[in-house]
């Protein structure tokens, strides 16, 4: 098979997902009512790239994803991952992506995650050298030595969701499906994942398709954001992109040499008042951080400033606001 | 699924129930004592009477054995499957589904539990005990057909039991609806099916085919008569009955699968 | 007793709203029902009668047994053994209802439930396919009622002390597994006890299972009048309270070295 390399990882062409599903109607009547989950989605999504994939919650997300890895099987449209439809060739789909659903587990509770490993291995047929070699950077990877022989129902949720993480992976796959894998981690483990999908990425070129709640996540790995909502897609772009066009609004925090009254400076609001410490606020259709500054300087003495960057969870719950 | 994989996940899913041990044994046992009291009630009712739809108690014994080894086989290693209907309603099937094997044998080998062996132990040693007390004149064919009727019975019950779980895909509670054809069935065929009403009778020959589990060729082993309406060579078309169940339940548990919908988060 | 209403009352309003298991238990217990009957009715085509029970009593009794067995819940429960595995139990018995009182209580309102949505479904398909020998009087069915409230409280004395072995073992299917087996065959519910040799049947007969499902199925035949009816219904009610008495003393215990060992 000779993939090429500019053949897009993930492929969706005009995709719709709808459910049907019952809802009462009174007491004892029962109605059916269609759910369009993901409606008419396209999308393509390059080799080697980390993509956040996000929307408020019930936008289609794991919908999404679902049926790109072959769990379900869509409505309508054509799905392609590495140029395979998953519902067709599933099997064959399913050994060149790993897939990680936050609130589901792969592993064998009852067993140690070393055993669950070598059990996919089995499965996957990883032949025995290749697996030691992933294990062990694996579990160095992502700190794994301490519980790997631990059995899965003893793991704490960050730790189970690094073994996780590790299985997902162990046969190789080019494609990498997320679903909401840091939710519920505490800090640590949230961070070695991230680490983790970096260094992956950038060892092994693997495309990595992420969902998630924590835009703290697509800030740290991703260049690319989608960000869905009633089952379409309302904005796509890389992150700073996206910021440069929804971040219309800045803050200038300045320390002042002593207490003032708020300053008065054309197209700014003062937001914010600490001692001597104020937060202007501008559009930047309305004028720039240097003008703002250069208009404070000649009515105070100025001893300190910062200009804060608009935050991605602002514009992205902007965005949110914006298309409800 | 290659045997060595499938091996390897039952090893697992053994060590995991292994934990468990008291539990297990009893658990063992139960099963055991399930296809003993089936043979129990064989034997009781012939203290009451010296034969059933003409069929002597070694006869209804044979059919028994031949029944339960079929039925055992089947429950040790596809009434998994029947899992189905709570791994769906959990939305736990999804993991299925993200495997390079097929989602059948992964349940059968994920979900397996040895302590269903216990079934067929009771039928193997009646059938140990009965074969040389039949009154049958054997001639090789008669010999052979008892290894392929056990065979086929066991496909034909697992047949039954993918068919029936497939509904599992259309319908949330169907576990039990399929129980009605697998456990029910077992239950049927330890008697000579000819004591069902005509109705029944063609609907266990020709819509579910448990009649080629082992009453048909048990029949013809023993000389018993086929009832008047079913031609004498359904003594011998179990493995094709067998086959076309396999042909049937695959299909239906492939369209079941394209139509799983997962659970909303 | 109030709250004790409530809890039953609850349990069978929640049990509505599994319309789906509900109607393909129904069907199953039905299907069993058939097949068991017509293998009865070969048995009876050599004999007329066995032990004073003829062929449509016999028949009767399988759908009667088929309708009554999720009612006295022949294939038992986990719910207490999960809850005392959880360590649940212990927050369980400071509630100001009594332990086994509140599960007793939602035991009978699911047999309330089950009674009608799949105990009477059976019973009208047999009817329909054969002939059957309902009650002719009025008290007959009181007898019968009564019978099976009786009935319901062994079964749950039976089933309530097998998931205490929860407090021992880490998993109980086995035990409540074995357990029921046991209870199921000496109860009646593979072949009628009247079909058992003499010998068999006196041991069926002296144990507590026979009050579960035998005597209420023989109860709804007609087969006990007047000062035997009395004495069927004062067995099944000496069963129900040495199971529930007994369920009490083990549940206690149990308690107590939890309590004492700190879980
Ligand atoms: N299996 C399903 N059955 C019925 N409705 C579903 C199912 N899966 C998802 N939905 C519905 O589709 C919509 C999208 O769900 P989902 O893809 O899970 O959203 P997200 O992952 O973005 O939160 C929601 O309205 C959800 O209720
Ligand atoms: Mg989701």
């Amino acid at each position: 098979m000779t993939a090429n390399d500019r053949d897009p990882a993930i492929e969706l062409r005009d995709v719709s997902k709808t459910f049907r599903v019952a809802h009462k109607k009174g007491r004892v009547r029962r109605g059916l009512r269609e759910v369009v989950a993901v409606d008419d989605i396209s999308l393509a999504i390059e080799r080697g790239s980390i993509v956040g994939y996000i929307g408020p919650n019930g936008a289609g997300k794991s919908t999404t994803i679902k049926m790109l890895t072959g769990i379900l099987v869509p409505s309508s449209g054509q799905v392609r991952v590495d140029r395979l439809d998953p519902s067709r060739a599933r099997l064959e789909v399913t050994r060149r992506i790993g897939v990680v659903f936050g609130q589901r587990s792969q592993l064998w509770w009852d067993l140690p995650l070393r055993d669950s490993f070598s059990l996919l291995r089995h499965v996957y047929r990883v032949p025995g050298p290749r697996h030691q070699e992933n294990l062990d950077r694996f579990v160095e990877l992502l700190d794994m030595a301490e519980f790997v022989d631990v059995p899965v129902r003893q793991l704490s949720l960050g730790q189970r969701m690094r073994g996780e993480l590790a299985a997902a992976i162990l046969h190789d796959p080019t494609i990498l499906f997320l679903d909401e894998p840091t939710i519920g981690l505490d800090v640590v483990s949230k961070e070695a994942v991230r680490r983790f999908l970096i260094e992956l990425n950038r060892e092994r070129h693997t495309t990595v398709l992420l969902t998630t709640h924590d835009l703290a996540d697509v800030e740290r790995l991703c260049e690319r954001l989608i960000i869905i909502d009633h089952g379409t897609v309302i904005e796509d772009g890389t992150v700073a992109d996206i910021k440069e066009r929804y971040g219309t609004e800045r803050t200038v925090v300045i320390d002042l040499d002593q207490p003032s009254v708020p300053l008065t400076v054309a197209g700014t609001e003062v937001v914010r008042i600490d001692g001597p410490r104020q937060w202007l606020r501008f559009r930047r259709a309305d004028t720039t951080a240097a003008a703002v500054v250069a208009a404070v300087a000649e009515q105070a003495d100025v001893r300190d400033l910062t200009v804060d960057e608009p935050e991605i969870d602002d514009i992205v719950r902007h965005i949110y606001q914006a298309s409800r | 699924m290659p045997l060595r994989i499938y091996g390897h996940l039952v090893a697992a899913k053994t060590r995991a129930d292994f934990q468990y041990r008291t539990s297990f044994f009893l658990y063992l046992a139960s099963q055991t004592l399930i296809s003993f009291a089936d043979m129990v009630v064989v034997l009781i009712l012939f203290t009451q009477v010296s034969s059933i739809a003409s069929w002597s108690r070694s006869q209804v014994l044979f059919l028994y054995a031949l029944s339960g080894i079929g039925f055992g086989l089947a429950d040790l290693f596809i009434s998994q499957v029947g899992l189905v209907s709570r791994h769906i309603k959990a939305g736990t099937f999804d993991q299925f589904l993200l495997r390079p094997l097929g989602a059948l044998w992964q349940l059968s080998a994920l979900e397996f539990a040895p302590r269903r062996a216990g079934r067929a132990v009771q039928p193997v040693i009646v059938l140990a005990v009965i074969l040389p007390a039949l009154d049958v004149q054997w001639t090789p064919v008669k010999v052979a057909l008892v290894p392929i009727t056990v065979v086929c019975g066991a496909v034909i019950f697992g047949a039954v039991w993918v068919t029936a779980s497939s509904l599992a895909f259309y319908l949330v509670n169907s576990q039990e609806l399929a129980n009605s054809f697998t456990y029910g069935g077992s239950f049927l065929t330890q008697y000579p099916i000819d004591i069902l009403g005509p109705w029944l009778r063609r609907f266990f020959t020709f819509a579910v085919p448990l009649a080629f589990v082992c009453y048909f060729p048990a029949a013809y082993i023993v000389d018993q008569p086929l009832p008047e309406s079913i031609p004498s060579w359904f003594s011998f078309a179990a493995p094709v009955i067998a086959l076309a169940s396999v042909v049937v339940a695959r299909a239906l548990w492939r369209l079941g699968i394209r139509h799983y919908r997962s659970t909303g988060s | 007793m109030r709250p004790y209403w409530e809890v039953a009352r609850r349990t069978f309003h929640k049990m509505t709203t599994y319309r789906g298991a509900t109607f393909a238990g129904a069907f199953t217990n039905t299907v069993f029902g058939l097949l068991s009957a017509y293998i009865l009715l070969a048995v009876y085509a050599q004999r007329p009668s066995i032990n004073g029970y003829d062929a449509v009593d016999a028949v009767t009794f399988t759908f009667v047994v088929q309708g009554l067995l999720m009612v006295v819940s022949v294939f038992g429960d986990t719910e207490i053994a999960d809850r005392i595995k959880s360590g649940d139990v212990v927050i369980d018995l400071y509630r100001p209802i009594d332990y086994q009182g509140y599960w007793l209580a939602e035991r009978y309102g699911k047999a309330a439930f089950y009674a009608i949505f799949r105990g009477i479904p059976p019973l009208i398909v047999g009817a329909l396919v054969f002939d059957l020998r309902f009650p002719t009087s009025v008290s007959t069915w009181l007898a019968f009622l009564l019978s099976t409230a009786l009935a319901v409280a062994v079964g749950f004395g039976w089933g309530f002390l097998l998931q205490l072995t929860a407090f021992w073992i880490l998993d109980v299917r086995g035990p409540n597994q074995l357990g029921w087996v046991i209870a199921q065959f000496l109860a009646g519910m593979f072949i009628p006890l009247f079909l058992f040799p003499a010998w068999l049947m006196a041991i069926a007969r002296a144990l507590p299972f026979a009050s579960i499902l035998q005597l209420p199925a023989e109860t709804f035949l007609g087969k006990h009048e007047g000062a035997d009816l009395v004495g069927v219904l004062a067995i099944q009610a000496v069963w129900a309270i040495v199971l529930i008495g007994a369920g009490r003393l083990v549940l206690a215990r149990a308690v107590r070295r939890v309590v004492v060992q700190g879980g």
